[in-house]
């Protein structure tokens, strides 16, 4: 039997209350929000932060980001993962835009090892919004990382101009480490979208 | 890297990213070709949440947003199943909802629709599909709602979905609507789905699942990517 794929539709501007109620102050329950590692998670504690901009430039106030990542050792929770470590890191988080005063997306986390060896550290990002029909995929490396970054399989079919949208610039705040991500929908800087 | 476990985007049945007659579309789309990408481990994997991550009223918006009273409007059901394209059912996967009310009100803040709100309808909910992959849901048929796109520009009743399905790559966000809608022709988010395919986004009414004097059922089935014939894992 072969069936058609269901078409997407737009997340629309009223998800809050729906997907990310907490966030938004709704008396339900999240089942995801932007901390990713409680306290007996093992790993390097990063904060990630960044803006969705839209083709005039403007940040995007009713965006939802979905973060999707491996553990310190590179493992995911999930079946498929032979090494799935069974351990209280699930790896996903979730956040809108409509919160934050300037509109950042937030994630405290933990930051990723290689998932298989040949792949730099990176987190698997989801962006979903009003006037955007279906999701768009992108994907979060590290700065820090430059030696794996040039190895890294996915990031070399990406043409070597376009890469630096892909990479989360490293930055010490308050000693703490951040790593900055904007999210370009168009212009010079358009952050690369895949087919995935 | 080597062969795709999930079988790509099929975008003869997806919306383009810039629609115009959905005026929030040019600003917010890509404008340069997607890369391939080919499935990883981190493609092929996605989060998990089990029946544990459901409260007992999650899946009954007829009474999780009670405040000492039942909501206004048409009891509806709708369930179905969640099936890949090869027809095999996806189980345990989550499938969160919502909605605005009889009226055409949402909860949320940003809605400002002079239609009023139900004190006793919240309009979110959520389920994890049985070891079928089925689902069901029982809520209040939505409302229409006019919204600033274009010159008496009128939402068709709706109902919004997420899916998880097996992986990062099969989620699934849309909208279902209801059959027999008059406001479908003029929607142009409905109408961006090409000819042929957006019916599939409008569920179906059903006597089966309709309940005796209490509710009346719609079906809709989902359909998430499928698995290439020879999956990558070996073990």
């Amino acid at each position: 039997m072969k069936l058609a794929q269901t078409p997407s539709q737009t997340v629309g501007p009223y998800f809050a209350y729906g997907l990310t109620p907490e966030q938004y102050g709704y008396k339900l329950t999240s089942i995801a929000g932007n901390h990713l590692a409680q306290d007996d998670i093992e790993g390097q504690r990063i904060r990630i932060e960044g803006r969705v901009f839209d083709g005039e430039g403007k940040p995007v106030n009713d965006a939802m980001i979905e973060i999707w990542q491996a553990d310190a050792q590179g493992r995911y929770a999930h079946p498929a993962d032979p090494r799935h470590s069974n351990a209280s890191f699930r790896g996903f988080g979730r956040f809108g835009t409509g919160t934050d005063p300037q509109n950042r997306f937030l994630f405290e986390t933990i930051k990723p090892g290689s998932v298989d060896g040949t792949q730099a550290p990176h987190i698997n990002v989801i962006v979903f919004m009003r006037g955007m029909l279906l999701h768009a995929f992108t994907r979060l490396y590290f700065s820090d990382e430059a030696a794996a970054n040039a190895r890294d399989p996915v990031l070399m079919t990406v043409p070597a101009e376009r890469r630096q949208t892909l990479i989360a610039r490293r930055e010490s705040v308050d000693g703490k480490t951040v790593y900055r991500f904007d999210v370009h929908m168009q212009g010079a800087s358009e952050t690369v979208f895949f087919d995935a | 890297m080597t062969e795709n476990v999930y079988k790509p985007r099929d975008w003869s049945s997806q919306p383009p990213y810039v629609f115009p007659a959905y005026r929030s579309t040019p600003l917010r789309s890509p404008t340069r070709p997607l890369i391939p990408l080919p499935n990883t481990l981190s493609e092929i994997t996605g989060p998990v949440y089990g029946h544990d991550s459901i409260g007992p009223d999650d899946a009954d918006l007829t009474r999780n947003g009670r405040h000492g009273g039942e909501p206004l409007g048409e009891r509806i059901i709708v369930g179905g199943r969640v099936l890949d394209e090869d027809g095999k059912p996806l189980p345990d996967t989550l499938i969160e909802i919502w909605q605005c009310n009889a009226a055409g009100r949402y909860v949320h803040s940003a809605d400002q629709h002079d239609a009023p709100l139900d004190p006793n309808f919240f309009g979110a909910g959520r389920c994890v599909s049985d070891s079928t992959g089925r689902y069901s849901f029982h809520s209040i048929k939505p409302g229409a709602y006019p919204w600033g796109n274009h010159h008496n520009g009128w939402r068709p009743a709706h109902i919004h979905f997420s899916l998880f399905g097996p992986s990062f790559v099969t989620r699934l966000v849309t909208q279902i609507y209801f059959p027999g809608d008059p406001l479908l022709e003029l929607d142009p988010i409905y109408q961006s789905t090409p000819v042929g395919v957006r019916e599939r986004l409008v569920c179906k009414f059903s006597i089966e699942r309709t309940e005796p004097a209490f509710a009346l059922g719609y079906e809709f089935d989902f359909v998430l990517r499928g698995r290439n014939a020879t999956p990558l894992e070996t073990h």
